[in-house]
């Protein structure tokens, strides 16, 4: 996101956070974030497609909320306003298309309108067809969480998502040779995504409170965590959204606190960090050792500069709004162990792994007629959940390959700290503090070579700067 | 934390910035550019920096001399007592746009180990790709003070014309040094001409020197990745090739045939080049260029000159040589057109080396001093 929108999002958010009262509070914010998901939505070079997919992010939203949602809660009466909103926003953006200066309120021209009036139509149809003719039984909640897999998985996969593309580009009239992966950058779509899966998890389970369709839908979409997370639990975020809004000076100054901190963060160290910092481009081109580690340290502080900062820009712009969104970051590389690490860097994902899939899968195989060993059952939990995190980030080998690394080194630290621990508590304090030293740099460095598969785009060029930084190139 | 206290945070912060930003002002560090970690922390830049894109040069184009020349290897170490120090100034040919460090003119003569007076040639490459007189004679003065023991000043027709003289962005934004050379040599240029910027007292304050600022720090971030990749421009696989074919138009910057104007041209600033080196020998050099042959070949050399001027040029530069006893090459035609890259003046690696050679002849006549 860039620097001119942060900025506006900054000003958004301290003038709704100022006027904002209780009674059109969730209105406001369902309006603003709407809005945004298609602001902020980059251009894409596929026609129509960067106003189609904050339109299905609308769309999706709605029908997962009225699937979720108990039947006898669907009450027409007090969500029509928000169906109303969102379908005045699409239609009024579609507007925007025939008038005779540009808002940049989307990324492109908007479609035709009639166009999208039929979109908003079919969705309408769709969500009286569910509202009508099914209940919300686990069928149409594994369905559901079937189709967001399946299309995370598409989008993530290069090779499937260039196949969308040119099946789009094909049925658009434009060169489908010109087809590639990135013709679908979606806005927020990870986390827009877990959010749906984690209401859909939590329905399933019997554990979602009911909320109303724009509490949903502001929670889903909350445009100061749309591109980067935090990726909040609903129940915590409805109790802030519920929660009569008073900012205080601690709000203020808090909020201010964190935006100047995310800012500087974000423009003042990642952006200069990431002139020098290693990329496929100088990673073929350094040709000594110790270049060739101060390019990997240096990404290795830019991702999480840039990635913390962009956290404390939403927090603080949630705290404007009187959302206290959750931490992400908590020190990360100054954790002695890589379990630490995991547990402090992206907190909200491996939360959100922790809660829908580790646990369950440990859950599963320890409740087994033959339960298997329990070194067995870390391994299978840990190593299977950080290769799902690695294709979260991306479906290529290369984001397999990061995944398998921290699984492993996950396992590994597992089965040390098991082995090392009556030792280790008999040590002195002094001993202690050296050792945790030396936890520290060695779970950094593992870490920071981890990063080679993430930022490099193939396995190739990651075994060249491996060589290289090794000195073997 | 109450709203006074947020207000006064506001008003504290606002007044430190209003307060740095006048001390800035009235100490104006125009030496700022000399505090470098090139040659420290980095190696030494092979040639000037100087670059569109960042991002794949790792190199940018700035106006700072000092920031310019403290990057550069030259400011790495006093001279040494063994080294025969040669400067070599020039366009964007001595530069050597497409030609990596080791491939100029420079780069050639240093690798090629030869020693003259009991001490090693060691060339460096103050080269700088825009074409003006007045620009090489800017950084001619600048580098004198690192105690060459010959200048090798490159030169073609297309840096005498005097409407180029100012427009070079090192001549037009380093305003005080060019009025400076103007009244010590009484340079035929006029101190008062718009194209040379002068900074008001907005532009000295610390948001007017913004991006100045932003670019001194960026050339020293870029000294990782020049240290690391030892790139300083972008190598394409593939340009498009100089021009060879040209429509019927002879005129030269307004210049109509049959008679060149040689009142139109910079000689002044030439000769000032000649004396500002004072006992220093210097080389001077017309570069070699494209003779096409092409669509209205007899008209144009190259996509630069009709033939009816620079043939007259060619003539001037010979009689003045003469009569000035200037330590005149004229190697316009040396290289064939196949060595020649993506204009009428930028050498392969192999068009280089005959040029190299030429210089390297000429470089060890010179007299002991």
């Amino acid at each position: 996101m860039t620097l001119a929108l942060i900025l506006i999002s900054i000003v958004v958010a301290g003038v709704l956070g100022l006027v904002l009262r209780n009674r059109w509070r969730i209105q406001l914010l369902l309006g603003i974030s709407a809005l945004a998901v298609y602001t902020f939505q980059p251009v894409l070079p596929v026609r129509e497609l960067d106003f189609w997919l904050p339109t299905a992010t609308l769309a999706f939203t709605t029908l997962t909320w009225i699937i979720t949602t108990p039947h006898d809660k669907l009450s027409w009466k007090s969500n029509w306003p928000t169906a109303a909103i969102l379908c005045g926003i699409v239609l009024a953006l579609g507007l925007t298309r025939i008038q005779g200066f540009s808002l940049h309120l989307t990324a492109s021209r908007p479609p035709q309108t009639l166009k999208i009036i039929a979109g908003v139509a079919a969705v309408a149809l769709f969500a009286f067809l569910l509202t009508h003719y099914t209940k919300p039984n686990k069928a149409v909640l594994t369905c559901a969480l079937v189709f967001f897999i399946l299309l995370f998985v598409t989008l993530k996969v290069p090779l499937l998502s260039t196949l969308i593309s040119k099946g789009l580009r094909s049925l658009n009239q434009q060169s489908t040779s010109l087809a590639l992966a990135q013709d679908f950058r979606w806005l927020g779509f990870s986390y827009i995504v877990f959010r749906l899966l984690h209401t859909i998890r939590d329905r399933q389970s019997g554990r979602l409170q009911v909320v109303s369709l724009s509490e949903y839908v502001v929670y889903v979409i909350f445009f100061p965590a749309l591109t980067a997370g935090p990726i909040d639990r609903i129940e915590r975020f409805v109790e802030d959204l519920r929660r009569p809004l008073k900012l205080t000076s601690d709000d203020l100054g808090e909020a201010g606190k964190r935006l100047m901190l995310g800012l500087f963060k974000k423009f003042a160290i990642a952006d200069v960090l990431a002139m020098i910092a290693m990329n496929a481009t100088n990673a073929l081109q350094v040709h000594s050792v110790g270049w060739g580690w101060v390019l990997l340290y240096t990404y290795s502080f830019q991702i999480y500069f840039d990635f913390s900062g962009y956290t404390d820009i939403a927090i603080g712009l949630g705290r404007l709004l009187g959302i206290k969104l959750p931490e992400n970051f908590n020190a990360p590389y100054l954790k002695p162990n890589l379990t630490q690490f995991w547990n402090n860097w992206h907190m909200t994902l491996t939360q959100w792994f922790r809660a829908y899939f580790f646990n369950p899968v440990t859950r599963v195989l320890r409740s087994g007629k033959k339960p298997l060993p329990i070194p067995v059952i870390i391994f299978i939990s840990q190593v299977a959940t950080m290769l799902l995190i690695g294709i979260w980030h991306g479906g290529t080998f290369n984001f397999v390959i990061w995944g398998l690394w921290h699984g492993l080194g996950l396992f590994v630290h597992n089965r040390w700290s098991e082995f090392t621990r009556a030792p280790f508590a008999k040590l002195s304090a002094r001993w202690k503090a050296v050792l945790n030293f030396g936890g520290v740099l060695l779970t950094f460095n593992f870490i920071s070579l981890s990063w080679v598969f993430f930022a490099l785009p193939s396995l190739s060029s990651s075994v060249h700067f491996l060589r290289v930084l090794f000195g073997l190139a | 934390m109450n709203f006074s206290f947020l207000r006064n945070v506001l008003v504290k912060g606002l007044v430190l910035f209003l307060l740095s930003d006048l001390v800035f002002t009235a100490v104006n560090p125009a030496a700022l550019g000399k505090l470098s970690l090139y040659n420290h922390l980095f190696t030494g830049r092979q040639r000037f920096p100087f670059g569109e894109d960042s991002s794949q040069s790792y190199n940018l184009s700035l106006f700072n001399l000092d920031a310019m020349f403290a990057s550069h290897i030259i400011a790495n170490r006093p001279k040494p007592a063994d080294e025969y120090r040669v400067i070599v100034i020039g366009d964007s040919s001595t530069w050597g746009t497409l030609l990596r460090p080791e491939e100029t003119l420079a780069g050639q003569m240093d690798a090629a180990g030869l020693s003259i007076c009991g001490k090693a040639i060691r060339a460096y490459n103050l080269g700088y790709p825009t074409i003006s007189l007045t620009k090489d004679l800017v950084v001619l003065d600048y580098a004198l003070r690192y105690q060459p023991d010959l200048v090798i000043w490159l030169v073609s027709l297309e840096a005498f014309p005097a409407d180029n003289q100012l427009s070079s962005p090192i001549v037009a934004n380093n305003a005080a040094r060019v009025e400076g050379l103007i009244a010590r040599y009484n340079l035929p240029l006029d101190p008062k001409d718009p194209a040379l910027v002068h900074p008001g007292f907005w532009d000295n304050t610390l948001i007017g020197q913004r991006r100045s600022l932003a670019d001194l720090f960026r050339l020293q971030m870029y000294g990782v990745l020049w240290s690391a990749t030892g790139i300083d421009q972008i190598y394409p696989s593939d340009y498009p090739p100089a021009q060879t074919d040209f429509n019927t138009d002879i005129t030269y910057h307004k210049m109509q045939p049959p008679t060149l104007d040689s009142s139109q041209l910079a000689f002044g600033v030439l000769e000032a080049g000649l004396r500002m080196t004072g006992r220093t020998p210097l080389i001077l050099v017309n570069e070699p260029m494209l003779i096409s042959v092409g669509e209205n070949s007899d008209l144009r050399y190259n996509f630069l000159y009709p033939r009816w001027v620079y043939d007259q040029w060619r003539e001037m530069m010979s009689v003045r040589a003469e009569v000035g006893g200037w330590n005149y090459l004229d190697l316009w035609n040396i290289v064939p057109a196949n060595e020649f890259t993506n204009s009428a003046i930028h050498l392969t690696p192999a068009g280089e080396s005959l040029l190299t050679g030429r210089v390297e002849q000429t470089t060890l006549q010179q007299s002991c001093p």
